[in-house]
C-alpha cells in the first residue's frame, strides 16, 4: 500500500528494537478472545487507477449542477466561485495542517482565522465573531443555548419562517434541557409581531428569526428587535452573508447574535457538507461565545502575532461547565470564505448581491405573467421567493422541469402542509436571462427549448485536482 | 528570507477601488430603483467595508500566509490523539468530481443515487469495523457524535420509563466528553484512573447505580493503553442497566483487530479525519458518524439512509418516517465530504491493508516509545498501543523548568519537528503525548528521536526561550486573554 | 489587612469579619498562595450586589490563561458589596491580595459558620502539603 513506509526487514529490525517477537506480541494486552479472528468483511483494495474508475462511475449517477440548471436554495446556493478560493485552499500547508496549539509554527492560520472573524464583524455588524462553527443549524443552536445561559431563562421563542432543519435541530437539543420552545406559525410569509408581541415576556431567552427567512421574504427585524429588548432578551438573526452586499446588517438591525450558513461564501454545494456555521455577538457577550477565538498579541520580540485566546470558555479546559462541547471551527471553509471575502471586496459582494436580486425578480415576474402561477406571499425579498401553482401539481411540474435538465424548486409541503401547492425558488447570480428564460417556459408549457451548450460546461465537469471541498 | 508582506493583515493591503473579481453586467431588466423592490430601511447604506484588494494581492499574501504553517504535507505532525496521518491525494481529487462536490443536498432521491450508494457503502463499513449495526452519518464532528449517541440514550430510557441522570467519565477522558454529557442533561462525573490510565474498578463500583446511564470510555485510553478490563466494565454498567459509550478518538490501534462492539460497547463515534485520513483544514472539518447496538437503532438521527431492493435494482433513499428517532442534529445530512474520503480511504486499503494501518501504527509507535523512554519516562510502561505518553517532569528538578514539557515541545520546533500533545492527559504530570501515526518512515522516527534527545541535553534558557528559527518566538497569551483583540479595527 | 489576623477558607478564600450597625459582614477574597499559584490572572468574574450565597457555594470565577477556578462563598448571607473595579485592574490582585484585592462583602446570617474555618497558622500548614 502506497501510504506505509514499513518493509519486511523494517518490521523485522523494529520489532528487534523493542525487543518483541512478532507484531501480534504487540497486541498481547488485547485479550485473545476479544480479538477478531477473521479478516474484516471489507470489499477488496483498489489501486488509485481503479478507484478513479469506479468512483467515477458512481459520481456520473448523480445530477449534478455543472450538467444542470439550478434554481434549488433553502439553504444551500449555488454562487460562483473565484478559482483563487480553490488554489489557495487546495495548498496542503492549509488543508493538512491542525488546531494551531503551537502558534509559533501556525501563524497562517491563526491571522487567517483573524482575517475571517474582523470580516465577519463586517458582514454582520457586530463585535465579536467565532473562528466558525460546524453549519448554519448547529450555530443558530449554540446562538440560542448562549442566549439562554446568558440570560438565565428558559423560554425561546421562533417562528415556522425559520429553516426547517435549524428548527428541527433546535428542538433534539433542547428535548433532554429545562427549556421551553415556542414555534410562532408565519402570517403571509412572515413573523406576525402580534403574535410575537402576545408570546415573549420576562422569561423569554431569545427570539430566533431569519431574514430573509426560509421562504425567502424579509423581516421586521428592526421591529422584533425592539420588541425583544423590551423584555430584556436576546435577539438571534439567522442572515444571508451574501445579501449583506445590499441588504442591513443583522447587528446594525438590532440583532445581539446573528449567525448564518456560509457555504455561500466560496463553497460548493457539496451534497449538503462540509459547510460553514458562522456565528457573531456584542461585546459584551464574547465569554459565553461558542467555539475557538483567535486572538492578537505579540511575541517575545514584540512583534504582532496571533495566538488562540480566551480558551477557558471550551472544553479542554473547563469540561463539563464549558459554552459548549464544540472542539473543531470549520477551519478550511472558514478560510475559503476569507479568500473568497478578499477577492470580491465590498463592490463584488454589492455587485453580486445586485445581481440576486434583479435576477430573482425577473424570475418571478417571468414566471407569474401567465395565469397558472402566483407569488405565495407580499413581503419583500431577495434571492428567493415561493411560487404557488394554482393547479396544484407540483411533484408533477418539477419532474417535467427535471427531465430539461432544470432543478426548478424545492416543493413545500413536506415542511409546511399548507404550502402543498407551493415550491421555493432561488436565483442567485449565476444564472442568466436565457436560463431563467427556459426555466419560466418550462414551467408554464412543460417544456424548454434546446439546452444551449453551456460555456466552458465541459472543463467545468472535469475539475482540477485541487478542489478540496 | 521574510516576506514581511505576509504579516499584514489584508486589510491593510487594501487601497481604495482595487478588486479582484469583476461580476457581469446585469442582462436582465434593472431599472426599477431598488427602493422599489426592498423598502428602504432595510438597505445598507453601503457595503461591508471588506478589505479592496487585487486577485494577485489575495494569491500572495494567503500564499505567503500558507508558508508559515506546519502540516502533514512539510512535517512529522505526532500529535497524540490527533492522529495526524498522510492525506492522499487521490482522496482529493476525487471528492471534487462534479458527481460528487456540486450536487445540491435537496435535489430529488433519484438524481443522488451515486453518492446514497457511497454513503450506505460507509455505514455499512462503519458497522463493520465497529462491530455495531446501526449507523447514522449525520454528526459533524467527534464531540457532535457524542452529543448524539447521549441524546440517544436518553431518548432510550425515556422510552423505557427509566429516569438516569448520570453519565460516568474516567478522568482522563478528553474535555468534550463531560461538556457533551452537560449539553445532553446529565450530570457527569468523574471516575478515578489509575497510573496507567485503567479505569479504578473500586471507584467505578463505588460511583456506578442505577442513576447511571451511560459510561463513556476512551479504548485503547488516552494514554495509548487497551484498557484491559474493558469487557469486565462493561458487564458492571450493563448490569446495572446503563450503556456503555466508546469514545472512537483512538480507532487507529485496532482495526480489524478488535471491535468495540465485541467488546462491551453499545454505542460510539468514529472520527473519520483521524482514523481514516481527512484532512485536518488547520481544524475542521471533522465529522462524527455514530454506531449503536439494535435495541438504540429506532433512535438514531432523522433522517435515515436506507436500500431498497437488492444489489443490481437497489434503490436508496432518506427515510424520514422514524417516530422514535431523536430527531435532527446537523442541516442536511452532515459533513458528506469526510464521508466521502472515509470511503476512498477505506476502498484503497481493503480489509488486509486496514489491519495492516494499525499494526504499522502500533509498531511506530512501540519503536518509537524503545528509543525515548531511554531518555524520558514513561510511566505507562515499556509498551504502548498507537501512542505513548512520556513525563518531561524530571526537567522540572534538574533545569528548573516550570514547564519542562511546553519547552521541549517548543524547542523541537526548530528542529522542524511539531511538537507533540503536551499537557494531556491531565493524569500524567507534564506529559507528552506522542502519536506517531503509520505513515512515517523508521527514519523519520530515528531523526525525530534524536531531536528529542539532544533537545533534553540543552541548557535551560535555550529550552525555556525556544523556539528561537521560527517566524516568532512565543506569543504573549496572558495579554492576548485579558485585553482580547479578536478583530482588526482601522486606526 | 493584616493576614496574619485573617480567617481562610481550604478553597483559599481569606475572610475578615467585621461588626456594623446591623450585624457581622465579612470581607473575602483570595489568598496570595493562591493567587500565586494561578499565575497569571487574565479574568474574574464577580457577583451582583444583592446575590444570597450559601457557605461552601461558588460565587464567581477566576481565570488564567489556561485555567479557570471557581470562587467559594466561605460564610452565608447576602452580597452587600462587590469590589467593581477589580475585574478591570487584575494587578491590584498581585499588588495588594488582602486590602485592595478583597471582592465581595457578604452579610452574614449565621455567625457559628466562623468557627470552621482556619486560622493563619491552619492555613499555612495546608499551602505547604
Amino acid at each position: 500500500m502506497s501510504y506505509l513506509f514499513n518493509t519486511d526487514d523494517d518490521r523485522k529490525a523494529m520489532l528487534q528494537a523493542i525487543g518483541a517477537e512478532s507484531i501480534e506480541e504487540l497486541f498481547r494486552s488485547i485479550p485473545a478472545e476479544t480479538q477478531l479472528s477473521r479478516p474484516l468483511n471489507l470489499p477488496a483494495a483498489m489501486g488509485e487507477l481503479e478507484l478513479q474508475q469506479h468512483v467515477q462511475a458512481l459520481a456520473s449517477q448523480n445530477q449534478n449542477v455543472v450538467d444542470y440548471c439550478c434554481f434549488l436554495g433553502g439553504g444551500a446556493y449555488d454562487h460562483f466561485v473565484p478559482a483563487v478560493v480553490d488554489e489557495i485552499a487546495s495548498r496542503g500547508e492549509f488543508y493538512t495542517s491542525y488546531t494551531p496549539y503551537q502558534p509559533e509554527v501556525a501563524q497562517g492560520n491563526l491571522q487567517a482565522m483573524f482575517e475571517y472573524q474582523t470580516m465577519i464583524c463586517q458582514l454582520t455588524g457586530l463585535d465579536v465573531s467565532n473562528a466558525s462553527l460546524y453549519d448554519g443549524g448547529s450555530a443558530a443552536v449554540e446562538a440560542v443555548l448562549m442566549a439562554i445561559s446568558v440570560t438565565r431563562r428558559s423560554k425561546v421563542v421562533t417562528c415556522d419562517t425559520v429553516h426547517p432543519h435549524y428548527r428541527q435541530i433546535l428542538a433534539t437539543y433542547l428535548q433532554s434541557l429545562d427549556a421551553e420552545l415556542v414555534v410562532l406559525p408565519a402570517t403571509d410569509g412572515v413573523v406576525s409581531l402580534e403574535q410575537l408581541q402576545a408570546c415573549v415576556d420576562d422569561t423569554t431567552a431569545c427570539v430566533l428569526i431569519q431574514s430573509p427567512n426560509f421562504l425567502g421574504s424579509l423581516e421586521d427585524v428592526a421591529a422584533i428587535a425592539e420588541l425583544v429588548h423590551q423584555h430584556k432578551g436576546l435577539l438571534v438573526t439567522v442572515f444571508d452573508p451574501i445579501g449583506t452586499g445590499i441588504l442591513a446588517r443583522p447587528g446594525d438591525q438590532g440583532a445581539d447574535i446573528a449567525v448564518a450558513e456560509g457555504q455561500t461564501l466560496g463553497t460548493p454545494l457539496l451534497f449538503g457538507g462540509p459547510y460553514l456555521g458562522i456565528m457573531a455577538c456584542r461585546e459584551g457577550l464574547v465569554r459565553r461565545l461558542p467555539g475557538r477565538i483567535a486572538g492578537q498579541t505579540v511575541d517575545r520580540k514584540g512583534r504582532r502575532c496571533w495566538v488562540l485566546t480566551l480558551q477557558t470558555r471550551e472544553q479542554h479546559i473547563r469540561r463539563e461547565k464549558a459554552t459548549s462541547n464544540i472542539c473543531t471551527n470549520q477551519g478550511l471553509f472558514a478560510l475559503r470564505a476569507t479568500i473568497f471575502l478578499s477577492t470580491l471586496g465590498p463592490q463584488g459582494l454589492a455587485d453580486t448581491a445586485r445581481l440576486c436580486l434583479r435576477k430573482a425578480h425577473y424570475a418571478a415576474r417571468r414566471l407569474t405573467d401567465g395565469d397558472r402561477f402566483s407569488l405565495a406571499f407580499e413581503a419583500p425579498t431577495f434571492k428567493e421567493f415561493v411560487v404557488r401553482d394554482r393547479e396544484n401539481r407540483v411533484g408533477e411540474l418539477l419532474q417535467t422541469a427535471l427531465e430539461q435538465k432544470i432543478f426548478a424548486g424545492i416543493p413545500l409541503g413536506t415542511w409546511y402542509p399548507d404550502l402543498a401547492d407551493c415550491f421555493l425558488v432561488a436565483v442567485t447570480e449565476k444564472r442568466t436571462r436565457d436560463e431563467i428564460d427556459r426555466w419560466a417556459n418550462c414551467l408554464q408549457t412543460g417544456t424548454a427549448a434546446p439546452l444551449p451548450a453551456k460555456n466552458g460546461s465541459t472543463t467545468v465537469s472535469n475539475p482540477p485536482a485541487s478542489q478540496h471541498a | 528570507m521574510r516576506n514581511q508582506q505576509a504579516t499584514q493583515l489584508v486589510f491593510e493591503l487594501s487601497r481604495v477601488g482595487r478588486r479582484g473579481t469583476r461580476l457581469p453586467d446585469c442582462d436582465v431588466p434593472s431599472d426599477e430603483p431598488i427602493e422599489s423592490l426592498i423598502p428602504a430601511d432595510q438597505l445598507a447604506t453601503e457595503p461591508p467595508p471588506l478589505p479592496e484588494v487585487t486577485e494577485a494581492d489575495v494569491v500572495r499574501h494567503f500564499t505567503n500566509l500558507s508558508t508559515l504553517n506546519m502540516s502533514v504535507d512539510t512535517h512529522f505532525y505526532p500529535l497524540g490523539s490527533c492522529t495526524m496521518k498522510y492525506n492522499p491525494k487521490r482522496n482529493e481529487r476525487l471528492a471534487g468530481l462534479a458527481g460528487l462536490a456540486q450536487i445540491h443536498p435537496l435535489q430529488p432521491d433519484e438524481t443522488i443515487q451515486g453518492v446514497l450508494e457511497i454513503l450506505y457503502a460507509v455505514q455499512e463499513m462503519l458497522a463493520e469495523i465497529s462491530g455495531l449495526p446501526a449507523v447514522s452519518l449525520q454528526p459533524a464532528a467527534g464531540a457532535h457524535g457524542e452529543l448524539t449517541a447521549l441524546l440517544v440514550a436518553a431518548a432510550y430510557f425515556r422510552e423505557r420509563g427509566e429516569k438516569r441522570s448520570v453519565v460516568l467519565i474516567p478522568d482522563s477522558a478528553h474535555g468534550t466528553n463531560p461538556a457533551s454529557a452537560q449539553m445532553a442533561g446529565f450530570r457527569a462525573v468523574s471516575i478515578k484512573s489509575t497510573a496507567k490510565g485503567f479505569v479504578d474498578m473500586a471507584d467505578l463500583d463505588a460511583k456506578l447505580d442505577e442513576q447511571t446511564a451511560v459510561l463513556m470510555i476512551t479504548n485503547p485510553n488516552t494514554l495509548g493503553c487497551y484498557e484491559q478490563q474493558i469487557e469486565d466494565i462493561a458487564r458492571r454498567v450493563h448490569k446495572k442497566g446503563g450503556l456503555v459509550y466508546l469514545d472512537g478518538a483512538n480507532m487507529n490501534a485496532i482495526l480489524g483487530i478488535a471491535r468495540p462492539g465485541d467488546f462491551g460497547a453499545d454505542m460510539m463515534h468514529f472520527n473519520p479525519h483521524k482514523t481514516f485520513s481527512g484532512p485536518h483544514g488547520g481544524g475542521g472539518p471533522g465529522a462524527g458518524p455514530i454506531c449503536v447496538a439494535a435495541p438504540l437503532c429506532d433512535y438514531l438521527p432523522c433522517p435515515a439512509l436506507v436500500r431498497d431492493g437488492d444489489d443490481e435494482q437497489a434503490r436508496y433513499r432518506l427515510n424520514y418516517d422514524r417516530p422514535h428517532s431523536i430527531g435532527r442534529v446537523r442541516s442536511f445530512f452532515g459533513n458528506v465530504g469526510v464521508l466521502l474520503r472515509t470511503y476512498f480511504y477505506i476502498r484503497s486499503y481493503g480489509a488486509d491493508g486496514l489491519r495492516r494501518v494499525s499494526e504499522d501504527a502500533v509498531l511506530n509507535a512501540n519503536y518509537l516509545l524503545s528509543k525515548v523512554r531511554h531518555f524520558l519516562p514513561v510511566p505507562q510502561g515499556d509498551r504502548c498501543m498507537h501512542e505513548f505518553v512520556a513525563s518531561a517532569e524530571p526537567l522540572k528538578k534538574q533545569k528548573g523548568l516550570k514547564q519542562p514539557a511546553m519547552d521541549l515541545g517548543k524547542r523541537l520546533l526548530d528542529f522542524g519537528f511539531h511538537a507533540p500533545t503536551v499537557y494531556f492527559p491531565l493524569t500524567v504530570h507534564d506529559a507528552m503525548m506522542i502519536e506517531p501515526t503509520e505513515t512515517e518512515s523508521r527514519e523519520t522516527l530515528d531523526a525525530f528521536a534524536e531531536a528529542l534527545f539532544r533537545v533534553i541535553e540543552e541548557p535551560a534558557e535555550t529550552l525555556s526561550d525556544a523556539p528561537l528559527t521560527t517566524h516568532i518566538s512565543r506569543p504573549d497569551e496572558v495579554q492576548a486573554a485579558r485585553k482580547p483583540v479578536v478583530r482588526w479595527t482601522p486606526d | 489587612m493584616n493576614p496574619e489576623t485573617l480567617l481562610y477558607a481550604e478553597s483559599h478564600e481569606w475572610l475578615h469579619a467585621e461588626d456594623d450597625a446591623v450585624g457581622k459582614v465579612a470581607t473575602i477574597g483570595i489568598s496570595a498562595f493562591a493567587i500565586e499559584e494561578l499565575a497569571d490572572i487574565v479574568f474574574i468574574n464577580l457577583p451582583d450586589v444583592g446575590t444570597e450565597v450559601n457557605a461552601g457555594q461558588e460565587f464567581g470565577e477566576i481565570e488564567s490563561v489556561k485555567a479557570v477556578s471557581d470562587l467559594y462563598a466561605p460564610v452565608s448571607g447576602e452580597i452587600i458589596e462587590v469590589n467593581s473595579s477589580l475585574p478591570d485592574n487584575l494587578e491590584t490582585l498581585n499588588q495588594s491580595a488582602y486590602v485592595e484585592g478583597w471582592m465581595i462583602k457578604i452579610r452574614m446570617r449565621d455567625e457559628s459558620e466562623l468557627a470552621k474555618l482556619m486560622d493563619f497558622a491552619a492555613y499555612q500548614k495546608q499551602c505547604e502539603q
